[in-house]
């Protein structure tokens, strides 16, 4: 790839660039925006993780410990809405803020005046979700949404206020979520510098585009099914009112329409990373470019048309139960597509170790036995043991932690030194790798055998049997807990400071992200770079 | 080399406007499903689904019966929080050949010492079995008022039609009963 880069003798902030707390406020650059998202996704991170440590240890011993079974009900809704709505979208939304218009060669995002809005509506609606639990210690209402993050009805057409400022905060983080996905759509169509391609743009790019297309067909779906429960909350009507008319399966369709797809909006942006990184660490070009483009939007697709699976046993007719459980192990097919292409990128690659490349192997690894478990649960004769057991629990979490959360890691680890300048201290970096994913598989490999065993999931006690597997788990748990501190303080280290980093940062890297200065000026491609 | 001058400012609102439309189509199709999910319900039996109305005394049963054949089919019913009834079928189960036509009684009582309006709502499992499970006359086709300790035998007409696939020889028809819906504000009791 040739590109023309000039002199950027740019004329920052025009003269009149607010700063402090205004500069946050009301900035429109990127740059800002993407950090804000970060930010805060870490933040919320903290947050949703310290409420999976009470549960946890809660669980550490069969019997009822340390909180009420509600409080325990309402600790793990939210961690769950915490870690999907504000920690994992909102940095791979970040990652985008940061990124597309530093790969597509762009001044910056399509839209940016949206983009601000789109990050600012994001910390009304955490607080939203989680202020009854403040509420609760004042007396008012009995504490946030109770029913887990799926909402079921009828448990939640009978719920607490919880319930409502759940429904007002999924609204507003799928607003906001929504204007990010038409500003990505915008900035990836119609800003490319000349002669990038579709086919030529970047991995990370596809993987975007695709996540912000189903975002923006499976949101409202969401958004439309939460008010039909808050109308059959308060208004009379009854969608999900049997003795009404209704059906409370409905519900189950309508958030599964939008809950399988929104695993791979959760995902797609990591896989685009993903290739990028092995092939930085390896020195050889991505293997199968295209193949993984196709890859991404056969499972955008395909995403698309398996919800069901999520419900299996609620009685759905055996031709349904086939067709969902074929559809969603087809699903298999174009993720292998993108193993082998990983795999293919590393093969016979003069391959290092810096963090970036552990987190992505690790992801591969782990990501890997979350898609083999994934097959077992599609089977619908095992799937009505495995259903709403701890086996489905470890399932998804090898998926959104291994899989989303390290992944969002390597990202970090891969970009921060182009974001800062500074490079992050190596030895922290790998020692929060090694502490991270054994402390990971200490805290949901045992899982797997308890829902083997038959515990059921979202219960605060448990049989006598289940006790050992439970303790490791919890110990297991808060080391997984407290390495992320590590993780918090070496990105604060080199935000602060450290050694110089080149442009170039990583030997191997190729692309225009790499051309600009690090970090990039404050308008990122003043003039655009030629692809020939 | 060469280097490309800045584009003019490019007009993202056609783009823009176009995504805006597609997310709201999809927020109307999610209130699209639920007609579509009901009818579809019906027609395939899904969730046990049985048709909403009463069938025409004229198209009881095609063909008539199916002396060859019998069918087990149980009654069960569920009370649902809220309603202090007590109810139960006054023949738990009873056997039948495709395409008869058959009454069965269930009994209620009022348990409270206020006048109760409930709902019956049906369904059949397995599923498959629910789009042959017609009915020419159902409690549950309106709701039911009982007066303060009130006991009352209600009826069910239906037939199970020919059409029943042969795999099927057992079925069951289990009611769910739930206090009516409050109707909503500014109508009077």
């Amino acid at each position: 790839m040739n590109t023309a880069t000039h002199a950027l003798d740019h004329h920052d902030g025009h003269g009149h660039q607010p700063t402090g707390l205004m500069r946050w406020l009301t900035t429109t650059n990127h740059k800002d925006i993407g950090t804000m998202y970060l930010t805060f996704s870490l933040l919320m991170f903290f947050v949703g993780g310290a409420m999976i440590l009470a549960v946890r240890a809660e669980l550490f011993q069969p019997g009822l410990q340390l909180m009420k079974p509600e409080f325990f009900n309402q600790l793990i809704g939210v961690h769950a809405l915490v870690m999907i709505f504000a920690a994992l979208m909102p940095a791979a939304t970040g990652f985008a803020n940061w990124m597309i218009p530093l790969m597509i060669g762009a001044p910056d995002m399509a839209l940016p005046r949206l983009n601000n809005w789109g990050f600012w509506l994001l910390p009304p609606a955490a607080m939203l979700l989680t202020m009854p639990f403040i509420l609760a210690i004042f007396g008012i209402g009995d504490g946030a949404v109770d029913t887990g993050w799926t909402l079921y009805a009828p448990l939640s057409v009978q719920g607490g206020i919880g319930v409502d400022f759940a429904i007002f905060s999924i609204h507003i983080l799928g607003i906001s979520s929504i204007m990010g996905s038409i500003n990505i759509i915008a900035t990836i169509l119609n800003m490319r510098a000349p002669g990038m391609t579709l086919m030529k743009m970047p991995l990370f790019c596809w993987g975007w585009l695709v996540t912000a297309v189903l975002l923006i067909i499976t949101l409202p779906v969401l958004a439309g099914g939460v008010t039909m429960l808050l109308t059959d909350r308060h208004f009379g009507t009854h969608f999900f009112d049997a003795a009404g008319g209704g059906d409370p399966i409905l519900f189950q369709h309508l958030f599964w329409f939008f809950g399988h797809p929104e695993v791979y909006i959760l995902l797609l942006p990591v896989w685009g990373l993903m290739p990028h990184v092995l092939s930085t660490f390896s020195r050889k070009p991505i293997y199968g470019h295209t193949a993984q483009v196709y890859g991404f939007i056969a499972i955008g697709v395909l995403g698309l048309i398996v919800w069901a699976h999520h419900f299996m046993t609620a009685g759905l007719p055996v031709p349904a139960l086939l067709y969902f459980m074929y559809s969603t192990m087809a699903i298999s097919l174009p993720l292998a597509v993108l193993f082998f292409c990983w795999i293919a990128t590393m093969w016979r690659g003069a391959m290092s170790f810096e963090t970036p490349m552990l987190f992505a192997i690790g992801f591969i690894v782990l990501f890997g036995i979350a898609g083999l478990t994934g097959l077992v649960l599609a089977d619908v004769a095992a799937d009505a043991q495995y259903h709403h057991s701890y086996f489905v629990v470890a399932h998804f979490h090898y998926a959104l932690f291994a899989g989303g959360i390290m992944g969002v890691m390597t990202g970090v680890y891969y970009w921060l030194p182009k974001w800062t300048g500074h490079m992050y201290s190596e030895r922290l970096g790998k020692l929060h790798f090694w502490l991270t994913v054994i402390s990971f598989n200490f805290t949901f490999m045992p899982q797997f055998f308890l829902g083997l065993a038959g515990m059921p999931r979202r219960i605060p006690d448990y049989a006598l049997q289940f006790a050992e597997f439970n303790a490791i788990s919890t110990v297991g748990a808060f080391v997984l807990g407290l390495s992320q501190l590590l993780f918090a303080w070496n990105v604060w280290r080199c935000v602060r400071g450290g050694q110089r980093a080149s442009d170039k940062v990583w030997e191997g890297t190729s692309g225009l992200e790499w051309e600009l200065s690090s970090p990039p000026p404050h308008h990122s491609w003043d003039v655009q770079p030629v692809i020939k | 080399m060469r280097e490309a001058t800045l584009p003019p400012p490019r007009s993202h609102g056609r783009l823009v406007s176009r995504l805006v439309l597609l997310a709201a189509a999809c927020f109307a199709f999610g209130f699209a499903l639920v007609p579509l999910y009901d009818t579809l319900c019906r027609v395939v039996g899904f969730n046990g689904k049985t048709l909403k109305d009463a069938i025409a005394a004229g198209d009881v049963a095609p063909g008539g019966l199916d002396a060859s054949r019998k069918l087990g089919v149980q009654f069960t019913t569920t009370l649902m929080p809220g309603l202090p009834w007590e109810i139960r079928p006054l023949e738990p189960s009873i056997e039948l050949h495709p395409g008869e036509l058959r009454t069965t009684r269930f009994l209620v009582r009022n348990l409270s010492d206020k006048p109760i309006v409930g709902q019956a709502v049906p369904s059949v499992s397995p599923t498959v079995a629910a789009k042959h499970f017609k009915k020419l006359d159902c409690f549950c086709f309106t709701q039911q008022t009982l007066a303060p300790g009130e006991s009352r035998e209600m009826a069910l007409t239906f037939i199970v039609d020919r059409e029943i696939g042969p795999e099927i020889s057992e079925l069951t028809l289990a009611y769910a009963f739930f206090p009516a819906p409050t109707p909503p504000s500014g109508s009077t009791q």
